[in-house]
């Protein structure tokens, strides 16, 4: 477990590395092309700023406004029918828009129930195999001015349940009742 | 579809706010979550410029080139419809590596790229091809070996082996991603387009 830790720790340092390395084995002048990417990539977020904006007011209004803790509530009944903790709900609900109101969520959870507890290990395993499905179609689809998105709604948010139910049922075999 | 789903959001939570009394919260909330929004692009801008200029070496010195050609029979079976070697289908197999790697944001730019591309190829300009949506259904099924942000949080509060769920976040991503491919290829059979 270190090791992998470790890994971890170098995967970016390591990136820089191999793929300055690699450059100046193939003779390319690596700074100016830097410089280059960094020119595109800056515009990219000048691109998705307004989408940004757009997209964390109207869930920041959403979430003051109580809607999701009734929501949350409202579906205890079913989470405890499936042996889903109620707990998790408005973190899977948060997952699909936004990944900073989830973390806060997690990072809530973590304190109060600790990350080894059952629901601290099954958020953590959750968040590593869903994604903010609203934003980053919102995102995409905005770059490139799509209008009709066709099934990708339907099927990201299928392979998002997908995920949080196999997140449950690994926790479970995993980790124990 | 965005312009309802945003607009919904923004009724839904106005209008229940008005029922449970939390209107100053909403305001709040509203320019609270627009400072915020601009505050993470800053930060952004610095990540996504640095991990573009590193990929743009990359790129350039033909190391994309190689590693999307390994990765070409999965793109093939999943892209019948992207040409071998069209930048898109460098663009995808950047961001399913960047992925793959924990990355996060550095996923991002060569995601929109890729998306600028599957546009090119694109007949109807408004409405999303099905390379996209199969794009975007693989992206959202997480395929990522390593989630570093948790692997941090839960050290941070105590965990007493926070890499443990390593493991179990990889098989369950295995099973999401593998709902997704069967979800896009079923789409593909019925949804000829």
């Amino acid at each position: 477990m270190k090791l992998v830790l470790m890994l971890s720790q170098f995967m970016i340092p390591l990136m820089f590395v191999l793929i300055i390395g690699y450059g100046l084995l193939k003779e390319i002048k690596v700074y100016d092309t830097f410089i280059i990417g960094a020119e595109e990539g800056f515009k990219i977020v000048l691109k998705i700023m307004p989408t940004l904006i757009g997209l964390m007011v109207a869930v920041g209004i959403l979430r003051a406004s109580g809607f999701l803790d009734v929501l949350s509530d409202a579906l205890t009944p079913l989470s405890k029918l499936v042996h889903f903790p109620s707990e998790l709900i408005p973190v899977a609900l948060m997952r699909t828009v936004s990944s900073s109101a989830s973390t806060g969520l997690i990072l809530d959870l973590f304190k109060t129930h600790g990350p080894d507890s059952l629901i601290g290990r099954m958020t953590s395993i959750m968040m590593g195999c869903t994604e903010t499905v609203f934003y980053t179609l919102s995102v995409y689809f905005m770059v490139v001015k799509i209008k009709n998105t066709r099934y990708a709604v339907t099927g990201a948010l299928l392979v998002s349940l997908a995920g949080i139910i196999a997140s449950a049922v690994i926790t479970y075999q995993f980790f124990g009742s | 579809m965005l312009n309802y789903l945003w607009a919904f959001m923004i009724l839904l939570g106005v209008i229940f706010a008005a029922f449970t009394g939390r209107m100053d919260q909403v305001t709040e909330a509203a320019i609270e979550s627009a400072k915020e929004a601009v505050e993470l692009c800053i930060m952004l801008a610095g990540v996504v410029a640095m991990w573009m200029g590193l990929m743009k070496i990359a790129e350039i010195a033909g190391l994309i080139k190689s590693l999307a050609k390994k990765m070409r029979p999965i793109l093939r079976f999943l892209f019948p419809k992207v040409p071998d070697d069209h930048p898109a289908q460098h663009y995808i197999a950047t961001n399913i590596i960047a992925n793959m790697l924990g990355l996060g944001w550095g996923a991002t730019p060569p995601g929109l790229k890729a998306m600028e591309e599957l546009q090119k190829l694109n007949k109807d300009k408004q409405t999303a091809s099905t390379a996209m949506c199969t794009f975007l259904i693989i992206n959202i099924s997480s395929v990522q070996l390593i989630s570093v942000n948790i692997l941090a949080y839960r050290a941070k509060y105590g965990s007493n082996n926070p890499a443990e769920i390593i493991g179990p976040s990889i098989l369950a991503t295995i099973v999401s991603t593998l709902v997704g491919v069967i979800f896009v290829k079923i789409m593909m059979k019925v949804g000829k387009k």
